[in-house]
């Protein structure tokens, strides 16, 4: 048992938790030939009306804590270094609960 | 001199840029766990192919966290000689060693076939005994080598003469049918400023062997020899 399940199992110590959201997007800059892709298969669907599609990621994300403030920092950080590559791409940071 | 090649979970080419770095080069050739701290003395460093950590999140976006990448990073900001191929190509960028980023082919297709690079720039330890604009024959295998670089990189890139490869066509020229993946400009590979770090998407150490059919590659190795 090691990581979130070790938690769980024994309670979180600090009480509480946020739940966050960090999506990560392709800069408009760079061509996205996934979503090329997905849009062609949509017409071949017959959804015809689809014009432009972008493909992204979502991360959803639990923090032990409850400080809504330090967690968007400590997201903006990981976001920043890990999630996402800021050569190519952008990245948003949701706190939800 | 004494070289040394990591090895990154999913690493599948270190192999065999080991056997051509000490059977064919007969340099003292050591591998280097990713969880190692210690280059162990090495003069010049190779970041192999394949797909490290599964190509999860990004490719190389992973083993750039790796213990022995803040060694390279050291050892590269020092001056040292630093080499990636393919995957090592890829994590030199997520890196920063590199400028730029390599994007999903615009086919969306893993591409593996033969090309032809023409070097642009014998001003890096893996360049420096090629004449400019030699061309080289050697594969490509990867998903996610299309090269790219906002305007304003582009520009220093190419102004500062750090544009090392570029795919051309049989008759040298870097045509849109020689791009194999939509890589901005032909770019095949890119050093940095400067110009001790050298990655590139084709693998030369494929072609180092006449078992092989062809040892062009092979210069790229023999170039860092002095």
């Amino acid at each position: 048992m090691s990581g979130p399940f070790l938690r769980e199992f024994l309670g979180n110590p600090n009480g509480g938790f946020v739940k966050a959201k960090v999506t990560v997007k392709l800069k408009s800059a760079v061509l996205d030939p996934q979503g090329k892709a997905v849009c062609h298969a949509a017409h071949s669907l017959g959804i015809l009306e689809v014009e432009d599609v972008r493909v992204g990621k979502v991360f959803e994300i639990q923090l032990t804590g409850q400080d809504a403030e330090s967690a968007q920092k400590k997201l903006k950080d990981l976001a920043d270094k890990l999630l996402a590559n800021t050569v190519m791409e952008n990245f948003e940071v949701e706190i939800l609960k | 001199m004494k070289v040394g090649v990591v090895v990154f979970p999913g690493s599948n080419c270190d192999h065999d840029l080991y056997h051509v770095l000490k059977e064919g080069l007969h340099l003292d050739t050591i591998f280097l766990w990713h969880k190692e701290h210690d280059l162990q003395g090495c003069d010049a460093v190779f970041l192999p192919g394949g797909f490290s950590y599964g190509d999860y999140l990004r490719c190389g976006a992973i083993a750039r966290f790796s213990p022995i990448m803040k060694e390279v990073e050291q050892f590269a900001k020092k001056g040292g000689p630093v080499l990636g191929i393919c995957n090592g190509f890829q994590i030199l960028t997520e890196s920063h060693l590199l400028p730029g980023v390599l994007l999903r082919n615009n086919s969306l297709q893993f591409v593996c076939k033969n090309t032809s690079i023409r070097v642009e720039s014998n001003q890096t330890p893996f360049t420096k005994k090629i004449s400019p604009s030699h061309i080289l024959s050697m594969p490509v295998a990867h998903g996610d080598g299309n090269y790219f670089i906002e305007e304003e990189g582009l520009k220093r890139l190419e102004g500062e003469g750090q544009v090392v490869f570029r795919y051309v066509d049989s008759s040298g020229k870097p045509s849109e049918a020689a791009n194999p993946n939509g890589s901005v400009k032909n770019i095949a590979g890119i050093c940095n400023a400067a110009k001790n770090v050298v990655g590139l998407m084709p693998h030369p150490e494929r072609t180092s062997e006449g078992l092989l059919g062809t040892v062009e590659g092979k210069i790229i190795f023999e170039s860092l020899l002095g």
